[in-house]
């Protein structure tokens, strides 16, 4: 093992006292001075609907008012993996809460008042609510010209559907397998929509200034992806990408919410209407429960070959994605799914169908975890069905059929090194899987439930990252990069990686959140790809300057440079036990010679990182022959369920999680998103329950109803298990795990319920009248039965 | 308009106010002060709460006019001297992560100190149950809390 100095430290991160003094900056916060205008929009009032007309005169004369804008004035779509939206519907709504104009105004009040002042004429539509009855044969088409839509070329349309991609996955030979299986399963799963609620709501501010440059403040995980998309939109008015400058503050969560282009395109486009002014929208929290993204609803179906021995032989997974009206970004979702709805286990035989399918419900997009929370629910559900009908214990059945480094991915390509096995045994002992329990409480029984997760970051091919680093006088660093910090500590982590390799303590290293004017490209910070992407881009950058100082000193030295290296802001000699040269004695100023003449000049370094061995080049029909993903990191979960028979009322005595994140560059941060993430999972089972109407409007769009978990709801215990299988290509090693946490969350809940009471809940959420409800059906049948 | 006067992080402060101006946006837009936040403007996630006569109240569902005569403390005025002993255990902690739900969340733990100084898990627990935060799991947040009572 490696003696590092400041990787695997459970830095501070270098953003706290920001934090916890009130001085962190978010967009909201930020002074645009008495010039600032305020935009309010009109939505739609039906979930499908043709626009007839849109009478703006009212409140064009109400005072303080100052412009109007509406789809008349973008008429072009844009998104990220496939252009099918609009800055304004057009000519038609396709979601309750669409945006059909926006107002612009002195003050919040008179825009508002202005945006209820807008008449809209519809003539409504069918509405398709539910995405099984969104394909069947003579269901409204949400988007007729779905064929000329512009799309990457991974995703695959059907033409007068409302399918926006299928992604095939064909491996082995399934009619065989299954006729060699000893026993086939088959079994339907159903989850629903989730919102992230991230605590901060979604703002932007844009101001196109009298020269023709937009600015655009927003809170993001993609400001380069946001300048790109909003540079493509604009592109019309002749506006270049050097022409868009996104600056990102500090972002109160994200989750994916606040990846790729949501609200922003508004601020951004409406201010080219309105010059010379910086114009704000904030979302209200309402607007960010239904107009920002959504995480996608899901029907499985799936249908599993399994030897006497519990070894599988042949899984047939289909995927039913309701992903809303619009799926620039959800249409990825859907494919990476069905590129990994094999799950971490080694299966010859595979038929995967991922459909993306259009509903009049809000757009869908990415969300933690990406879709492999929703797939994993139904796989490792049924795993545990199988177990037990197998006679075979929950556990022993996965650690039969556990991938292993090498083993075929269901895209023909091969399983990085893991530590899964190691994440089984590990939460396996720590949980006492083989100790039996029961409640002290009449009324409450315990049981337990077991589950494995994986994940791979879900990106284009060529996705990079990027690195400027810079020395000052007294050798600190300046480092620029533009992923964002979203509480996961990335800014923290950078430093650490930066500093050592130049040996100086990151708390002299600042990292901030970017400026796309200042700082290098970044992609986006989603898929859990920013430690491992971004991270080699700094570590690039970091030897690149170690290279240069040491360069310079065994010139100006006549040393041989092989005996140079960095300890605490010096370089020294391993032949020359004296020499030492402090780095903030030249770093900026250079090394005086002989002569009085100075060599060298200001250290700055930059370094970039694109996978250079990823494809998304494959057979339409098999999605045999690409490499899509650059690696998979992989864990295990379990947990221990009290349940009140009486009530259904869950209570989570211990949950315990291991994940195999390579290298763990913070052990106390990856901790923290262990802990973190794991209650935002247990919270889709146990608390949210997002419901729409048959018209298609949501019922709940706030905290009151829409319930997330506070204090009081945590488990009585959580056990965080770090494995280390490095990454042979991830900075020190490591793969991210930002995402990975939340995963196992639903099945393992359903799986212990099963374990304490026979009753097996194949539907999110799991909230305590929907167990209470099962438990008195299920009494009555056994009563029925007898 | 009407004109109120009221105490700001220890100073003495006069403006003018409409009878139906929030005390949140007042803080904020009037008085630039952004620690309180808006997370939901309906008084669920308690992200913009402070310390009003020193108990700690919701911001978005008050009235400016309403704090005549009252003193206000944010986080900003805790800060001022220097981060407190629970400032610093959040700190070393790790205990946040986006940060937006923090000076509620501190403003809430700083009134339960302020009372009952040796709080047990579960008082923790409830005085913090106002403050939502959908990063941390809240046990990072106990934590810092539970070691300032040892
Ligand atoms: S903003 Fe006041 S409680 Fe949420
Ligand atoms: S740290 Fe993000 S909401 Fe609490």
């Amino acid at each position: 093992m490696e003696n590092y100095k400041y990787i695997g430290q459970s830095v501070q991160k270098i953003d706290g006292k920001e934090k916890v003094t009130g001085a962190a900056l978010y967009t909201d916060d930020l002074e645009f001075g008495p010039d600032l205008l305020y935009a309010e929009i009109v939505e739609s009032t039906h979930a499908h609907a043709f626009i007839k007309n849109i009478d703006t005169s009212r409140a064009e004369e109400i005072p303080d008012v100052l412009a109007v804008v509406t789809g008349k004035d973008f008429p072009f779509k844009f998104g990220l993996y496939m252009k099918d939206r609009f800055i304004f519907a057009q000519d038609r709504v396709r979601f309750y809460g669409e945006q059909v104009a926006a107002v612009i105004a002195r003050t919040p009040k008179a825009a508002k008042l202005g945006a209820k002042n807008i008449r809209v004429n519809y003539q409504p539509i069918d509405a398709v609510i539910k995405q099984l009855d969104s394909i069947k044969e003579d269901a409204e088409l949400l988007h007729p010209d779905l064929e000329n839509y512009v799309h990457v070329p991974w995703f695959f349309p059907k033409d007068k559907t409302n399918i926006a991609h299928h992604r095939k996955i064909r491996k082995g030979d399934m009619d065989k397998a299954f006729s060699e299986a000893d026993h086939i399963f088959e079994e339907q799963y159903e989850v629903p929509r989730y919102s992230h609620c991230a605590i901060e709501p979604h703002a932007a501010v844009a101001k196109f200034d009298l020269s023709g440059r937009l600015t655009v403040w927003a809170s993001s995980q993609s400001p380069h992806t946001q300048r790109h998309i909003f540079a493509e939109a604009l592109s019309f008015m002749g506006i270049r990408h050097n022409d868009v400058r996104v600056i990102a503050p500090h972002v109160g969560g994200g989750f994916g919410s606040k990846a790729g282009v949501t609200m922003e395109i508004i601020a951004a486009a409406i201010a080219t209407k309105y010059p010379g002014h910086p114009i704000k929208i904030i979302w209200n929290r309402e607007r960010e429960f239904f107009n920002t993204y959504q995480r996608p609803g899901v029907i499985t179906k799936l249908k599993m070959g399994v030897k006497n021995d519990g070894t599988i032989t042949a899984l047939k997974h289909e995927l039913f994605w309701d992903a809303g009206a619009y799926v620039e970004y959800a249409a990825n979702v859907v494919n990476a799914v069905g590129l990994s709805a094999m799950g971490p286990y080694k299966v010859d035989n595979v038929q995967i169908d991922s459909y993306c399918i259009y509903t009049n419900l809000p757009p869908t997009g990415p969300y933690r975890g990406f879709g492999y929370s929703e797939f994993l629910f139904g796989l490792e559900s049924l795993i545990t069905q199988v177990a037990h009908k197998l006679n075979i214990d929950p556990v022993k059945i996965r650690r039969i059929n556990a991938i292993k480094e090498g083993d075929t991915l269901a895209y023909g390509a091969h399983m990085n090194p893991n530590g899964l096995h190691q994440c089984i045994d590990k939460v396996a002992k720590e949980i006492e899987w083989d100790k039996k329990e029961s409640s002290p409480h009449k009324n409450k029984v315990i049981g337990k439930g077991f589950s494995l997760f994986w994940k791979a970051p879900a990106m284009p091919p060529n996705a990079s990252s990027a690195c400027f680093l810079k020395f000052n006088e007294d050798a600190s660093i300046n480092i620029l990069v533009s992923g964002m910090d979203i509480g996961q500590g990335y800014l923290t982590v950078m430093a650490q990686i930066a500093g050592e390799i130049l040996s100086i303590n990151p708390n002299k290293i600042r990292v901030e959140n970017p400026d796309t004017d200042r700082n290098p490209y970044e992609w986006q910070t989603v898929a859990s790809h920013i430690t491992w992407s971004c991270g080699n881009a700094v570590k690039n950058a970091a030897l690149n300057a170690k290279n240069q100082i040491l360069e310079l000193v065994a010139r100006c030295k006549y040393l041989p440079i092989d005996t140079l290296f960095l300890e605490d802001e010096k370089v020294k000699c391993t032949t020359k036990a004296n020499f030492e040269l402090d780095l903030k004695d030249f770093i900026i100023t250079g090394l005086q010679m002989e002569d009085g003449t100075f060599k060298g000049g200001p250290i700055i370094a930059s370094g970039t990182f694109m996978p250079q061995f990823t494809s998304t080049k494959a057979n339409p029909e098999t999605g045999q022959g690409g490499h899509p993903n650059v690696h998979y990191t992989v864990g295990a979960a379990a947990l221990k369920l009290e349940i009140d028979t009486e009530t259904g009322k869950m209570k989570i005595l211990k949950a315990v999680e291991a994940i195999d994140g390579g290298k763990i560059l913070n052990p106390s941060l990856a901790k923290g998103q262990i802990i973190g993430g794991l209650l935002q999972g247990i919270s889709t089972v146990l608390y949210e329950d997002m419901r729409f109407d048959h018209r298609g409007k949501m019922l709940n769009p706030n905290f009151t109803d829409y319930k997330i978990p506070t204090a009081l709801d945590i488990p009585d215990e959580i056990v965080p298990i770090l494995v280390e299988v490095a990454q042979p290509d991830g900075p020190f090693g490591a793969r991210g795990i930002g995402e990975h946490p939340m995963i196992p969350a639903a099945p393992m809940i359903a799986n212990a319920i099963e374990d304490a009471l026979g009753i097996r809940i194949k539907s999110m959420p799991i909230t305590a009248e929907k167990l209470c409800l099962a438990i008195l059906n299920s009494s009555k049948t056994n009563i029925n039965n007898k | 308009m009407k004109k109120i006067n009221f105490i700001l992080n220890g100073e003495k402060r006069q403006i003018y106010v409409e009878a139906s101006d929030i005390l949140l946006e007042v803080l904020r837009q009037k008085m630039g002060l952004t620690s309180p936040k808006c997370g939901c403007d309906n008084g669920d996630c308690g992200a913009c709460t402070i310390i009003l006569n020193g108990k700690s109240v919701r911001s978005c569902l008050i009235f400016a006019i309403e704090i005549d005569g009252m003193e206000i403390l944010t986080v900003e005025g805790l800060s001022k001297n220097g981060m407190t002993p629970l400032q610093e255990s959040l700190l070393t902690h790790n205990s946040f992560q986006c940060g937006y739900c923090a000076p509620g969340m501190i403003l809430s733990a700083t009134e339960l100190l302020k009372v009952n100084p040796k709080p047990s898990v579960e008082e923790i627990k409830e005085c913090i149950a106002g403050n939502l935060c959908r990063c941390t799991g809240y046990q990072p947040i106990i934590d810092a809390i539970t070691d300032l009572t040892k």
